[in-house]
């Protein structure tokens, strides 16, 4: 599992990174960042599905793999 | 260094001059159709926007009323939502709904940049705030807001019943925002005057307005004048300082700038502190519930943030369109109520409900698009800590009298008068 940030539909509400601080980070103008590549580890997935349900701009995506 | 003489004395002071716009008739009084004659400024809208929105929302989502010249209200999450997102179709130049719409030269600039303006010049005037109010950047804030939110409970110290909304909850946001800005905390209860005057005092005479937006200004210039003098480490000095396209800003962005943050981070927060308290004081299994479990305290804030989210934004209509059903006319006003999006059953499960551990929650408390509140990430904090605090030292409340509650009217809404019984 995966997850990714839309910068095009961020708008720095800052949900992903309250929610899941160690899959996403803030940048220095408080919008949202994917931490490494944005590979979950195993036992994160709940983090980062709820970072997914709490973005007001829709802009956090999960890609389930295989 | 030589003199900054874009604040000189006389020098175009904003609020000084009749500003240039158009003005509609004043016309208050009670309602006789919420779908064809809405005014948020009527009391029964102050006590209760919730059941006249979810009765809009069924039976007229866009609802209509000629006062203010003129003015859309919608009630669906969708619609709201669009329109935030449409900045071709619907301009921020003014974000106050009022009897008095600004010059449309003023775009795409506005008054009080950058929440008053339009793209492309909207971005800039963001960027430049945005790092100050960063998540991390406002942690700074969060050790004194704590000490600050004790002394305020200490203060209790003897008393059974207490004024939670105008003896804590208004008092956070005031002293935050005056130490960012590098404002005189004494000067905190002029700054109450500024907010009533300027998202109160709707329906005043319009020299009355001019008078007390002039009030506000001339004090900012105080301190603008005080940081030319005085430089230091604070919004104020950073915005006197600050460039855009390789030069200074215009003194009006300045004192713009500089009303925006006094009276956008006062009355807001203010109200969503107070909210949530009174949530609680009426609602003693959830009470009792985050007592007992202070972990469910950050999904219980986004639910208080949600269900009685404080702050509706205006937008006027470009031109004239017809738009999701209705005619809308360039200039007329939209009352953005993101409360009333956060409420939609279409998007919200069980909306009407406050649900303290909610775990989807795409809330428009904030905003929706380029206009998220710049503050969203101190508002937080603020709203977090004050309720950190009251809970750990008062973990036992209720509503003294249900009857003397009060609460704002107009575009920001919650409790300024909240008895409390806390011994």
């Amino acid at each position: 599992m995966k997850v990714q940030i839309n910068s095009a539909l961020c708008q720095g509400h800052g949900r992903c990174y309250d929610l899941a601080p160690s899959l996403f980070g803030e940048d220095d103008e408080g919008y949202g960042r994917v931490l490494g590549d944005g590979t979950v580890p195993p036992g994160q997935e709940e983090d980062g599905r709820l970072a997914v349900a709490n973005c007001p701009e829709y802009a956090v995506q999960l890609l389930e793999e295989g | 260094m030589a003199a900054d003489d874009r604040f000189a004395r006389g020098a175009g002071e904003p609020g000084e001059e009749e500003p240039s716009g158009t003005r509609s008739e004043i016309i208050a009084g009670p309602v006789s159709d919420w779908a064809t004659d809405f005014s948020h400024l009527e009391p029964e809208w102050s006590a209760d926007p919730y059941t006249i929105q979810d009765d809009l929302r069924q039976r007229c989502p866009i609802a209509r009323t000629e006062r203010f010249g003129g003015a859309w209200l919608p009630t669906r999450y969708e619609d709201i939502a669009a329109i935030a997102y449409d900045t071709e179709r619907f301009s921020s130049r003014s974000i106050i709904l009022s009897n008095f719409r600004s010059a449309q030269e003023l775009a795409p600039i506005g008054g009080s940049p950058p929440i008053s303006s339009d793209p492309p010049f909207h971005h800039d005037a963001r960027k430049l705030l945005l790092p100050a109010f960063t998540k991390k950047a406002v942690e700074r804030q969060e050790p004194a807001t704590r000490a600050f939110c004790h002394s305020l409970i200490d203060s209790f110290e003897g008393r059974s019943v207490v004024d939670a909304a105008a003896e804590y909850a208004q008092h956070i946001p005031v002293r935050v925002i005056a130490d960012m800005l590098g404002f005189p905390p004494e000067d905190g209860p002029q700054f109450r005057e500024f907010v009533e005057d300027l998202l109160e005092g709707i329906n005043l005479p319009p020299d009355d307005r001019v008078e007390r937006v002039s009030r506000l200004f001339n004090y900012l210039l105080a301190q603008v004048h005080d940081h030319l003098d005085k430089p230091r480490d604070d919004l104020t000095t950073y915005l006197i300082d600050a460039e855009l396209y390789g030069r200074k800003l215009d003194p009006s962005h300045v004192s713009g700038t500089m009303a925006l943050l006094l009276i956008a981070g006062i009355d807001t927060t203010w109200s969503a502190i107070g909210a949530s308290l009174w949530h609680l004081a009426t609602t003693p299994g959830d009470l009792e519930r985050l007592v007992a479990d202070p972990g469910l305290l950050a999904s219980a804030v986004e639910e208080f943030l949600r269900a009685y989210a404080p702050v509706t934004m205006a937008r006027l209509v470009k031109r004239d369109m017809h738009w999701h059903g209705v005619d809308m006319k360039a200039e007329d006003w939209i009352l953005l109520s993101f409360p009333a999006a956060n409420r939609d059953p279409a998007q919200f499960d069980r909306a009407s409900e406050v649900v303290i551990d909610r775990q989807v929650n795409r809330h428009a408390a904030f905003g929706l698009g380029i206009h998220r509140c710049v503050g969203s990430h101190l508002a937080r904090m603020e709203l977090r800590v004050a309720l950190e605090v009251w809970l750990e030292r008062i973990p036992a409340f209720t509503l003294d009298n249900l009857g003397a509650v009060t609460w704002s009217a107009g575009q920001i809404r919650g409790p300024r008068t909240l008895p409390l019984r806390i011994a």
